[in-house]
């Protein structure tokens, strides 16, 4: 078997392993998709009812920003999990076995995709119910939806390492949800940010999390004439700028992160 | 059980280290231990907590580097050839590395795959082994619902799945109830009667004892005694007896009385009243001392004999106890005679 051939299996293998957890416990369950119903109605219906939003309903406005923020904090799970299985000595075992070296952290990250993907179908189906809707055509949607999907993996790999150096699942957690609070709130994701002080605002503009909600509200089609969006180039070209930023994350962290896991052993 | 081997080796090794160094910063875990395994052997590597047991353990199952020194496992180099190392051993850590959310048949299976067995042999051995450790009625069960026990017997399974000629087992009994850890004796005495070699690590003499063909004591991160298990016993004197005085002032007097008996240096603890004398005679010493005290003013409260443990043999063989880090670091070279050493 060559390299490659050995490294997808073995992959394959982490994966289906991760997913039988996803099927036995019920708060991953519950994390992947009643929560995002919640924040989706939530937002919608107490932001929405004090935040008018030109030329489109907030429901419009509001899905792909929340998409966004789902998959972001949905990575979380990849470094909470890694650093769990690194303290009950799984990652030794793995370790000691011929298998790829890639392989723990491939299954790990393609598990937490489709944990994505399933978030993102339950929001979309609970927006459609309550008023958002797809403006564009089938292939832009698609496009969007594999956009999304896209940094939220670029984004796994980045919370692979962290977890991999923490070691702690609850440290993962609360240390990661200290920065992605502000990264998911600091955007266009909830209010537009024309209003935002100038700091604020730069940040804003420039956040890529801002840049995914731009290309996705492009992409299925829920943007008004009357709500541009900030001149800046990560915002005019907010697909490419995505785009940039999942293939900068991949390259960095995929690498990193097997190089670290090589490396690692628990204590 | 008797694999001692001469000065010169017949057998191949399935371990040999040599000279094995590995640092933590400023922290040294191996001072350069040299050990051989002869094929089909059990080495019991004996210390207390933080000797470095486990860190050989993990140097020769690849997951850590060594700083200097040479090991090989199966005659394959683990710094070179990881991977080829990695397809001939098996591992048990001191905590059983089982996924919970798996059942018991799904985390061999697993195994079984990452060893690249196949599904079909993947599953077989998964049915096999759970059947060889007892484990078939909680097969479909995630392994979360399992107790201490069945988990380390699930976790040796896993080790076993693709043969391994090796077997690598990181205090295996650390923390089962005293009949788990029985049973778990049974299971791994059963093993080493099927010809797999084991390194096995423990914090007891006894599991060594009953286990290993050969013993190797550790103490910061040095060799400081091998042989075999009476060899060891020889040095550390056999059954104490210990008493229990009514009275500090009496243990002076009762370590004159019982002088007779002893087989070595008598130990007092003054602050729990206690005396504990190194004797030979078993049972015979017990009745004798508790003659020589009859006849005078020393109350005994409590008498017993007691087999020696790992405390003993540090204290025989390093002048301090095992769980003691802070006396001189000189004491723990000086009394070594590498009984019945292997090389």
């Amino acid at each position: 078997m060559s390299s490659l051939s050995v490294a997808v299996e073995d992959g394959l293998t982490i994966t289906r392993r991760n997913l039988v957890k996803v099927k036995r416990v019920p708060e991953l369950i519950v994390f992947a998709t009643l929560s995002p119903i919640m924040f989706v109605l939530l937002f919608r219906y107490v932001f929405g009812s004090a935040i008018p939003i030109q030329g489109i309903s907030y429901a419009e406005f509001l899905l792909p920003g929340i998409f966004a923020q789902t998959i972001v904090f949905g990575s979380t799970i990849t470094g909470a999990s890694l650093a769990e299985d690194l303290q009950k000595g799984l990652i030794d075992r793995f370790r000691s076995l011929p298998m790829a070296p890639s392989a723990v952290l491939v299954g790990r990250t393609v598990a937490d995709l489709a944990l994505n993907a399933l978030s993102i179908v339950v929001m979309g189906v609970t927006g459609l119910i309550v008023g958002w809707r797809i403006r564009s055509s089938l292939g832009e949607a698609l496009a969007g939806f594999a956009l999304l999907l896209l940094f939220a993996y670029a984004m796994s790999w980045l919370m692979a390492t962290v977890g991999l150096l923490v070691r702690a699942p609850e440290v993962v957690q609360q240390a990661s949800f200290i920065v992605i609070f502000p990264l998911t709130f600091i955007a266009n994701t909830f209010v537009p940010t024309n209003n935002f002080p100038t700091v604020l605002k730069w940040i804003a503009d420039w956040n890529p999390v801002s840049a995914v909600v731009q290309a996705a509200r492009e992409l299925f089609g829920n943007t008004a004439p009357g709500l541009g969006a900030s001149d800046t180039w990560s915002l005019q070209h907010p697909v490419l700028y995505t785009l940039i930023w999942s293939a900068l994350l991949l390259a960095v962290f995929v690498p990193l992160s097997v190089r670290i896991y090589q490396r690692t052993a628990s204590r | 059980m008797s694999v001692l081997t001469p000065s010169v080796a017949c057998m191949s090794d399935a371990i040999l280290v040599e000279g094995l160094q590995k640092r933590f910063g400023s922290n040294t875990a191996l001072a350069g231990v040299d050990l051989t395994v002869p094929e089909g052997s059990v080495l019991g590597l004996l210390g207390p907590n933080g000797a470095g047991k486990t860190t050989v353990v993990r140097i020769l199952t690849t997951l850590l580097q060594p700083d200097g020194g040479r090991a090989e496992v199966a005659g394959v180099d683990v710094v070179r050839e990881p991977d080829r190392v990695r397809a001939v051993i098996g591992l048990t850590g001191q905590y059983a590395a089982v996924d919970e959310y798996l059942t018991g048949f799904e985390n061999l299976e697993m195994v079984g795959r990452l060893y690249r067995l196949g599904k079909r042999e993947s599953r077989a051995r998964a049915q096999e082994l759970l059947e060889r450790f007892d484990l078939t009625d909680a097969a479909s069960r995630p392994a979360k619902t399992y107790s201490g026990g069945m988990r380390r017997r699930l976790d040796i399974a896993a080790s076993l799945i693709a043969r391994p000629r090796v077997l690598f087992l990181d205090e295996p009994t650390t923390g089962l109830d005293p009949r788990s850890r029985q049973g778990m004796w049974e299971f791994i005495a059963d093993l080493a009667g099927g010809g797999t070699t084991i390194l096995l690590t423990t914090q007891y003499l006894e599991e060594a004892d009953r286990l290993a063909d050969r013993m190797m004591v550790i103490d910061r991160g040095r060799v400081i005694a091998r042989g075999t298990a009476d060899e060891l016993k020889a040095q550390v004197g056999g059954q104490r007896l210990e008493l229990t005085l009514g009275s500090a002032a009496e243990l002076a007097d009762a370590a004159r009385l019982l002088a007779p008996l002893a087989a070595g240096e008598t130990r007092v603890d003054e602050q729990t009243r206690r005396l504990s004398v190194p004797v030979r005679e078993g049972t015979d010493s017990l009745a004798e001392a508790l003659r020589l005290l009859g006849g005078t003013d020393v109350q005994v409260l409590d008498v017993g004999l007691r087999r020696p443990d790992l405390d003993d043999v540090f204290l025989s063989l390093t002048g301090h106890a095992a769980e003691d880090g802070s006396d001189g670091e000189g004491a723990t070279q000086a009394p070594v005679q590498t009984a019945g050493s292997a090389r």
